[in-house]
């Protein structure tokens, strides 16, 4: 089977690989390019821990093909601190404890990072509509909600 | 999970994607959200041994009205429809319809295509383009076909399109004035398919009465139902709580569910009927005026 070239600016930096066809764009982070902090966590796109940014939009990675991903933009939660800082949702989850055992909370911060970009003053129903193909088996979702409050906050602050 | 090995291409154009579908025949499925083909085939629940991925082919994401149709370009992804301030004042019941479609993340990636060519009665587009009489254009190596709505159907994950053909767009008739409609859906959680659902379009005469009914069921058989004969008999009647009671229940004959872990049979039955009925009130309401 055919092996493809890609190109994919991966948080910023442009990665290039040769990759199989049917090799997962979630696989194609954590194993060629060791982005562990994206998860996998059902494998059958309904838990959103593997979700990443594709050209902006919340996806989940387990669900995109590898070579789909050529010549586009990925942000995985690697790429939220930026020179040392933590980004504002990052913030909000560490002040409003939005995790207990932190599996699906890459995929949680990612999905809340492009709702804030494109709705920087969501409601809690906003919140929770946006988060609702992301599952969180240990919160009740109370403190994650919470967190993304204390990111719009903090953001319109700035 | 990993799928079975297939060979993948990108084409840049509709014709550089129909020849690669003709060089491949059966052996080649198509990709466009890949949001139900993808899991199949890391389920090995199906198999290709090529993808014809269309997501670079430039113009089959649009939203527009044209010539007397709604018409909806084959790749236009679910977010797109939720987003679009048209769907939402024309049509909201393709709206409420991508609203409960998977989750959002996965409607970013979704297309309305997919949705329809998968040909999974279990898919909520199908139900809605039923209630909606719409049409869907294929394109393959002969050019372009209509085919109604009513004859795309043909089976369990099975449509009339040939292997050659790719759904390039949905056309809706524009609705008269005086005309509504809502989709239903009742599932377990966000995420699942529906337990059942309905879709209700209707168009009121002068008088209020009803002049045209479109009502459609999702998962109640091996493929996405039209309710005739509760349509048939909504025809002229006044639209009032026991027209609707009377067509709910003639809807719900026409469901012929299979038990599962969402519920007995007579269970899927009663709640297509509940649904209808809601779906045909909303629909009602809306094409009095209410939003």
């Amino acid at each position: 089977m055919a092996r493809h070239k890609i190109n994919v600016t991966v948080n910023g930096d442009a990665r290039q690989a040769e990759v199989e066809s049917r090799l997962l764009l979630v696989h194609f982070l954590r194993e060629n390019l060791r982005l562990t902090g994206t998860h996998i966590g059902c494998d059958t796109t309904h838990c959103g821990a593997c979700t990443v940014l594709l050209d902006g939009v919340p996806v989940k990675s387990c669900t995109v093909l590898a070579v789909q991903a050529d010549g586009r933009e990925v942000t995985t939660v690697e790429g939220l601190e930026k020179d040392g800082k933590l980004h504002p949702v990052q913030e909000g989850f560490t002040q409003e404890h939005g995790l207990q055992c932190g599996y699906c909370t890459p995929g949680m911060m990612m999905t809340s990072c492009a709702l804030l970009a494109s709705n920087p003053n969501p409601t809690e129903a906003e919140i929770r509509r946006a988060i609702s193909g992301n599952l969180c088996r240990c919160t009740g979702y109370v403190n994650i909600v919470k967190s993304v409050q204390h990111a719009a906050a903090s953001a319109r602050a700035r | 999970m990993i799928p079975a090995a297939f060979d993948y291409h990108s084409p840049g154009t509709l014709a550089e994607a129909i020849e690669l579908l003709g060089r491949y025949g059966e052996d080649a499925k198509v990709l466009s959200g890949g949001q139900s083909l993808l899991p199949l085939l890391k389920l090995r629940l199906g198999s290709a041994g090529h993808l014809v991925d269309i997501g670079r082919v430039p113009g089959l994401e649009y939203i527009r009205e044209e010539g007397g149709y709604l018409k909806i370009g084959g790749r236009t992804r679910e977010s797109a429809i939720e987003a679009s301030e048209l769907v939402r004042r024309k049509y909201p019941i393709l709206a409420d319809t991508a609203a409960v479609i998977a989750d959002p993340l996965v409607r970013n990636l979704a297309t309305v295509g997919g949705n329809l060519a998968h040909g999974d009665p279990a898919n909520d587009h199908p139900a809605t383009m039923l209630a909606l009489r719409a049409e869907v254009v294929a394109t393959g190596p002969k050019g372009q076909r209509t085919i109604p709505i009513d004859g795309f159907f043909t089976g369990l994950f099975s449509t009339a399109l040939s292997p050659g053909e790719i759904l390039t767009e949905i056309r809706i008739p524009v609705p008269p004035a005086r005309s509504g409609g809502a989709y239903v859906k009742l599932e377990r959680k966000v995420g699942d398919f529906a337990t059942a659902a309905a879709a209700a379009q209707v168009t009121l005469g002068g008088g209020g009465q009803i002049e045209r009914a479109g009502l459609g069921l999702t998962n109640a058989g091996p493929t996405p139902i039209r309710a005739q004969a509760a349509e048939q008999f909504l025809k002229g009647k006044k639209a009032d709580a026991s027209a609707i009671a009377e067509a709910s229940r003639l809807a719900a004959q026409a469901a012929s569910p299979s038990p599962d872990r969402r519920g007995a049979v007579e269970y899927k039955k009663e709640m297509a009927r509940v649904l209808t009925a809601r779906a045909l009130a909303r629909a009602v309401a809306r094409a009095q005026g209410a939003q």
